[in-house]
């Protein structure tokens, strides 16, 4: 099982969010995030003085899949939230020991 | 026949009469020689006349009472409260709050009377403590057809906003219960003394027979400049906000700002048209007056910012309208619209200098600008009043035996009215200087006035009233 995380712009949720709908995912948990890469933050005018502000407003969405989903997800992800800019985002992917069903019992893929 | 006759003969003896009512003379100026009966329906016409004079005038005193409140409560508790950092809202609203409990209570014990009643020509006696003789009927020297109680309760409600003024100078920073203390005692020693010397029988400055007539129509002198250099005073001595200026402290909600801002300019309308003490032509003047200031400054601030950043701000649109505001507070009853316009486009040009250019050359936390828009925005105020005050619009000196209103300002040709201005000017000033300096030092000796760094760093919300102002998450 694999947890697949992405940090997106937040214009871009929709797009991402039908993305992984069609590619067949339905569990999804969408946090709202601030942050920043390479990408500079933007100016603001606070009684005639300009300051940078470097939190810039995110979305980051969490999927945990079976191992096989990995490329589709990751593809689906990309497809919709590519602009070819600063700013995209980024994509990590890392290993989950264990997923448990809290209504059953469930334990392992069946519980995704 | 006989008894259309004498119908006809009422109706001219009541038409004759009535130019002499609208003097509000007694019976004495009617024509002479009624009968007994005709000269009873002029007596009850007369009354019902005042009446609705007295009912109108009332109303209208009264309504401005209410929408004096509502500028501190929720206007300017949303307008400072919005421009704080979110852990300091609700610290921000309660200090405004506290105002309209404390300052309350104080007026009628004792604010009213050192305000309003007979003394010298600096303070008020104690002849009015605890309300004694203030009941329901008029007092001629503060509104002659309205009861006393309600010159008092408005009176009150600017009583109130004029400490909570000067919360925006030291917010974020000051300790609840230190700031009550502060706030009521300077509400005695500088505020009531200044209303005493403005408006109050006998006062030095009164327009109305002081030995020093100073135009200052709905508190230019009394609430803003006094309110402004406090507030410079007490950041002075209180010092900046930890991390100022290096960290950024945006508003959190300019929504609540704007909200607030717009509360207080519909506010105004009752600060400054009800300074007319009558629902009459000079209410008219002062609230068109008030409106086109208002929307001047707006503009001009709003210029200043386009040109200085680039793009005109929220925060700065709404800034001016206020700033324009204070600057026509001492003006609203004494100058034309056109006057009016002019006097609103040069405080939305010099209050952003004040702010932008002048607080960052010297340093000063003032920090929501408390002195940059009220201090100096009543200061420019009572002087354009006394270039821009015209006997045409409020014969306050009277008029010469042609009927012709005396030159009361500058434009009419009375320049010395200028020195007037500046006394009054000068008097707020070192009056809100030595008074607030005395009270922050025994304040701070006594209960300390600046909250320990952990609990600035946690925010007043949580430090001064163990609560968050938004719980969000429930």
């Amino acid at each position: 099982m694999l947890k697949i995380e992405a940090i997106l712009q937040p214009s871009k949720l929709d797009a991402v969010k039908d993305a992984l709908l069609d590619a067949g995912i339905e569990g999804m948990t969408i946090l709202e995030a601030r942050g920043h890469g390479r990408q500079k933050g933007h100016t603001e005018f606070y009684r005639g003085r300009e300051y940078t502000v470097d939190l810039l407003p995110k979305v980051k969405i969490e999927l945990v899949v079976i191992d096989s989903l990995k490329e589709k997800v990751i593809q689906a992800i990309i497809g919709a939230a590519r602009t070819g800019r600063i700013g995209d985002g980024k994509i990590f992917v890392s290993k989950i020991d264990e997923a448990i069903r809290i209504r059953n019992d469930e334990r392992g893929e069946t519980a995704l | 026949m006989k008894s259309r006759c004498r119908c006809i003969l009422f109706l001219l003896a009541v038409l004759s009469g009535l130019p002499a009512l609208s003097l509000a003379q007694p019976a004495a100026s009617a024509p002479a020689a009624q009968s007994p009966a005709t000269q009873a329906q002029i007596d009850a016409l007369t009354q019902a006349v005042k009446s609705a004079q007295a009912a109108g005038d009332n109303a209208w005193m009264l309504t401005s009472a209410a929408l004096v409140l509502m500028m501190t409560g929720p206007g300017l508790a949303l307008f400072y409260g919005g421009l704080v950092r979110k852990k300091n809202i609700l610290g921000t609203m309660m200090q405004s709050f506290a105002m309209m409990g404390i300052i309350t209570i104080l007026w009628p014990v004792i604010g009213y009377s050192l305000a309003f009643g007979h003394g010298t020509p600096f303070i008020g006696g104690l002849e009015h403590v605890f309300l004694h003789g203030v009941g329901l009927a008029p007092n001629p020297d503060y509104g002659a057809t309205i009861p006393e109680q309600t010159y008092m309760v408005y009176q009150l409600m600017f009583a109130i906003i004029t400490p909570a003024l000067i919360t925006g100078a030291f917010a974020e920073r000051m300790k609840f219960s230190a700031m009550a203390v502060f706030l009521a005692l300077w509400s005695l020693l500088v505020y009531s003394p200044m209303a005493h010397m403005v408006w109050g029988v006998g006062g030095l400055l009164n327009s109305n027979g002081g030995k020093c007539p100073s135009f200052d129509f709905a508190g230019g002198t009394v609430v803003h400049v006094t309110s402004g250099v406090s507030a410079l005073v007490t950041a002075l001595y209180l010092g900046k906000r930890l991390g100022y200026p290096k960290t950024a402290m945006p508003p959190h909600s300019m929504v609540l700002s704007f909200i607030g801002a717009c509360l207080l300019w519909v506010g105004w309308f009752g600060f400054n048209a009800g300074s007319a003490v009558a629902a009459n032509a000079l209410a008219t003047s002062a609230f068109v007056n008030t409106h086109f200031a208002a929307a001047a400054a707006a503009f001009g601030w709003t210029i200043f910012e386009w040109l200085h950043n680039g793009k005109p701000t929220a925060l700065g649109a709404i800034s001016g309208s206020v700033a324009g505001l204070v600057a026509i507070t001492p003006a609203s009853g004494f100058v034309s619209p056109m006057a009016a316009l002019l006097i609103g486009l040069l405080a939305g040009l010099v209050c952003p200098f004040m702010v932008f250019k002048v607080k960052a050359r010297f340093g000063y936390d003032d920090s929501l600008d408390a002195f940059g828009v009220h201090g100096a925005g009543g200061t420019l105020g009572a002087l354009l009043t006394g270039i821009f005050a015209t006997g045409a619009i409020n014969a306050v000196y009277g008029a010469d035996p042609t009927g012709k209103p005396n030159p009361t300002g500058a434009i009419d040709g009375h320049w010395s009215q200028l020195g007037n201005q500046f006394a009054g000017i000068a008097i707020a000033w070192g009056l809100s200087l030595v008074g607030t300096l005395i009270l922050l030092f025994l304040v701070d000796k006594i209960i300390g006035l600046r909250v320990k760094p952990e609990d600035e760093h946690a925010g007043l919300d949580l430090s001064q009233h163990g609560e968050e102002g938004y719980d969000l998450n429930t």
